[in-house]
């Protein structure tokens, strides 16, 4: 069912994780998908893993909502980790079949390739689901600020960033209503061959993007009457301070990276 | 009589498994006859949307079965099809799934799904077109230059040209002006007893399913409570206000003058016509007493 | 100095741009004076031009012909524009496509954030702002979550935060469902009778506009009736000549008068109904 997508999707509560400052977590998300590109071996990704897991608890998420995440990737895994599979041919032959070799080489990156895959979606996943849209848009548009000097529309694109977040699961509930319009019309969405397949989907497509076009006229009317004039001499009701919760985390993050690269460069593990 | 459509202990869970599990539905069964026009009230989130998409196919019962003239429709793929060809579904806010660009390929779209011959679908939209009231002239037109009125005619008109055995409606009034909103109801009375087909009404306007239908299903927390004559559902007053439901404002009217002493037999008398009679009446016998 | 009308129109004229020469006009002469502190339903079928009325009463729309004051300051001109948007609120029909943010105690920030409020001043106005519509306990929720009346009154409360002096509500539960309309009708009547929110409120359920101390009705783009709802409900005929109808009380009497029983037809409330008729049959 399309409701099930969880993309982007916010889950409010009041853990450290939840009130650390966005840009916090930002910045340790980048820092977590640096070390994780750079690990190597059982001890680094290891290492990560504590650290994710440790989050994933703090936050109190549930690791239900971060595995129906991946869903949607699957496919994506299963191709990266077959491809890596037979990709890398070092180390002990395992298997040698017609022209498929797997070997202890191949295992290795393949098992690590998906981790690694697993693990960056769970890091930004649980980035979106513990942080509003808003706080992660303002947080953002914050650490971009210096670009605005180079006439970088950052407030803009924040906005629009935070609004698309906003109606996503608008936009899904309404496919989801259309589509059974259809239906009980006698639209048929799943056979035929793809030429079929893409013409149902006009029934589907023209009604959405009519409803799209009017709900974007309507805000931006609703904006207008609330005040809004674009970004100059706008306050915030959660303005971004860093507390000694984020300098923590920040110190912890930056040595996370410091020693798995360390280990991963210097000692290959 | 045999019933046209018929739920046996339906009931129908969402997200099973999740944090998010909830039993929209709990062991409904209910039964409607060829030609009745039924009314379906129940406020928002009581399950009667779910009722209504399991009715023709739209959503799989987690238990339970739904038979079409005895049989059941998830019996193959063909049969779940098909149902959607026999019962009709006038979604709510219908004027939103409006995609072709005239009104005639609109409303032809379900006849044309159901593979039917090129006169047929031109008989069938005119004829749809017809009842809902639109006018040969708008037949050319794109869908998007009516109005929002017209636009809701359209889509009705695109449920009613497949000739569904079973029509049902989700608040075809919601949203519009009360001269739109008896327009709408005089239509698909008139279609009622035309066509003689089976109508289904959602609504959660007790005026406007007083007026119109012959049998009152309300639906409560998933499942049905009451089921009975206008007549019937109104006399429970007290049920239906627990339920987040009001009584037409004439049946309030006429409890509260019985309270206050008027000898009027019959308290439960919900529309305005009815009303007028019994009063009228009273006060002619008023009148030739005191003379 | 306060001015006494918070909205007053003068002779307002209004047509869509690239309309043909010669189409009628969406209004056509509105004189109107909403009064600081009042509570006026606006009453019209769908095309009467009783939603284009309500866009000139902050800015979204300017008249043809004619002018709008909104306390004073003149529409037209773009200095005010701020201030007259500050000063009148405006709620729309469909509750979805106002909200701006995933969080609702965020939404109901928008407007005080735009105005340059600070910080702690907005935390104050957007709970005090929830508390007002009753949705405080769901300040953290996400408003899709929600059903159409919370989101309506979410975004009745992102008004709120503003604190305008007159709030104007375009059909504000047409699309919700009856106990969704109490909700958000409490609301409105609690604004204007405990805080002197002045408030216009634009529908087509009779029984709303019943809640008002000034009705005024529209028919392609004039008034056609101003007056307290008893006043002006009792014109049965008119009204239902121009697509409206009467609450069912009042149809009711009217239906007894042509009877030839002897009621009045200023009788609102179910109450009242029934003590008009006990009283001309007992």
């Amino acid at each position: 069912m399309l409701k099930d997508i969880t993309l982007g999707q916010f889950f409010p509560g009041d853990t450290i994780v939840h009130n650390l400052d966005p840009r916090t977590k930002i910045i340790i998300v980048v820092l977590y998908i640096v070390a994780l590109f750079s690990a190597q071996g059982v001890v680094t990704y290891g290492l990560m893993l504590i650290f994710l897991i440790t989050c994933i608890r703090l936050s109190k998420v549930g690791a239900k909502a971060i595995l129906n995440g991946m869903r949607p990737v699957v496919i994506i895994l299963i191709f990266t980790g077959v491809l890596n599979l037979f990709y890398n041919t070092t180390g002990d032959v395992l298997v040698q079949w017609w022209v498929f070799t797997i070997t202890t080489g191949g295992v290795r990156t393949a098992f690590f390739m998906v981790v690694r895959i697993l693990m960056l979606i769970s890091g930004t996943f649980l980035l979106t689901y513990t942080t509003s849209p808003i706080m992660l848009t303002d947080g953002i548009e914050n650490l971009l600020g210096p670009l605005k000097k180079l006439h970088v529309p950052v407030h803009e694109l924040a906005m629009m960033m935070s609004i698309a977040l906003r109606f996503i699961p608008t936009l899904i509930e309404e496919t989801d209503k259309i589509m059974s319009a259809q239906k009980a019309r006698g639209a048929d969405f799943d056979s035929g061959n793809l030429v079929d397949k893409a013409k149902a989907l006009i029934p589907l497509l023209v009604p959405l993007f009519v409803s799209a076009f009017r709900r974007a006229d309507e805000l931006a009317t609703a904006m207008e009457c609330r005040c809004y004039h674009g970004g100059e001499g706008r306050t915030r009701l959660k303005n971004l301070v860093y507390t000694k919760e984020d300098y923590m985390a920040l110190g912890l993050g930056v040595a996370l990276t410091a020693v798995v690269m360390a280990l991963a460069i210097g000692f290959g593990v | 009589m045999e019933p046209i459509l018929e739920l046996r202990n339906l009931s129908c869970v969402y997200s099973q498994g999740t944090p998010f599990e909830h039993q929209a539905l709990s062991d409904v069964s209910l039964s409607i006859y060829p030609g009745e026009y039924v009314g379906m009230i129940g406020h928002t989130g009581s399950g009667k949307s779910t009722l209504i998409q399991h009715l023709n196919g739209l959503l799989k019962p987690t238990s339970g079965q739904i038979l079409l003239h005895g049989k059941d429709i998830w019996e193959s793929k063909e049969s779940v099809r098909e149902a959607k060809f026999h019962v009709g579904l006038v979604f709510q806010y219908p004027e939103y799934q409006l995609f072709e660009e005239t009104v005639y390929k609109d409303i032809a779209f379900g006849p044309t799904n159901m593979k039917l011959s090129r006169d047929e679908i031109d008989r069938r939209v005119h004829e749809a077109a017809h009842f809902v009231g639109l006018e040969e002239r708008h037949l050319e037109k794109s869908p998007f230059e009516l109005s929002g009125g017209q636009k809701r005619r359209v889509a009705i008109a695109g449920v009613i040209a497949m000739e569904p055995e079973v029509l049902i409606l989700d608040e075809p009034t919601a949203g519009l002006d009360p001269a739109g909103r008896d327009a709408i109801l005089a239509n698909i009375r008139d279609y009622h007893q035309s066509k003689g087909s089976t109508i289904i009404l959602v609504s959660h306007s007790m005026e406007e399913v007083a007026r119109s239908v012959e049998r009152i299903v309300v639906v409560n927390d998933g499942k049905i409570p009451l089921d009975g004559t206008p007549h019937d559902i109104f006399s429970h007053s007290e049920e239906l206000r627990a339920m987040g439901l009001g009584i037409p404002q004439v049946t309030q009217v006429f409890q509260r003058l019985k309270e206050l002493g008027l000898p009027i037999e019959d308290d439960c008398v919900y529309t305005m016509d009815e009303a007028r009679d019994v009063l009228l009446a009273l006060a002619e016998k008023r009148g030739r007493s005191a003379c | 100095m306060e001015q006494k009308n918070i909205i007053e129109t003068k002779d307002i004229t209004f047509q869509y741009p690239d309309v043909p020469e010669g189409a009628s006009l969406v209004l056509d002469g509105v004189n109107l004076s909403i009064e600081q502190g009042s509570c006026v339903a606006i009453l019209g079928h769908n095309g009467s031009g009783k939603s284009t009325l309500a866009k000139h009463m902050n800015a979204v729309y300017l008249p043809s012909g004619g002018t709008v004051y909104v306390d004073g300051m003149d529409t037209a001109d773009e200095k005010y524009l701020l201030d007259i948007r500050r000063t009148v609120g405006m709620v729309f029909q469909n509750p979805d496509n106002q909200i701006v943010a995933n969080v609702v105690e965020e939404d109901v920030a928008f407007a005080p954030e735009n105005l340059g409020v600070p910080s702690e001043e907005i935390r104050r106005r957007v709970d005090e702002a929830l508390k007002i519509v009753g949705m405080s306990k769901y300040a953290r929720h996400a408003p899709h979550l929600l059903s159409g009346g919370q989101k309506q009154r979410i975004a009745i409360a992102g008004v709120i935060a503003m604190l305008p002096r007159c709030i104007v509500l375009d059909e504000p539960t047409a699309m919700l469902d009856p106990i969704g309309r109490e909700d958000v009708m409490r609301t409105i009547t609690r604004l204007n009778r405990e805080r002197g929110t002045t408030i216009v409120l634009i529908t087509h359920h009779m029984d709303e506009a019943a809640q008002a101390d000034r009705l005024v009705v529209m028919d392609r783009g004039k008034i056609i009736a101003d007056g307290p709802p008893k006043q002006v409900f009792q014109q049965v005929e008119q009204l239902k000549a121009v697509g409206l109808t009467v609450p069912e009380t009042v149809g009711l009497l009217d239906q007894l008068r042509q009877g030839g029983v002897d009621v009045p037809l200023d009788a609102l409330s179910v109450e009242e109904c029934a003590q008009a008729i006990y009283r001309a049959l007992a």
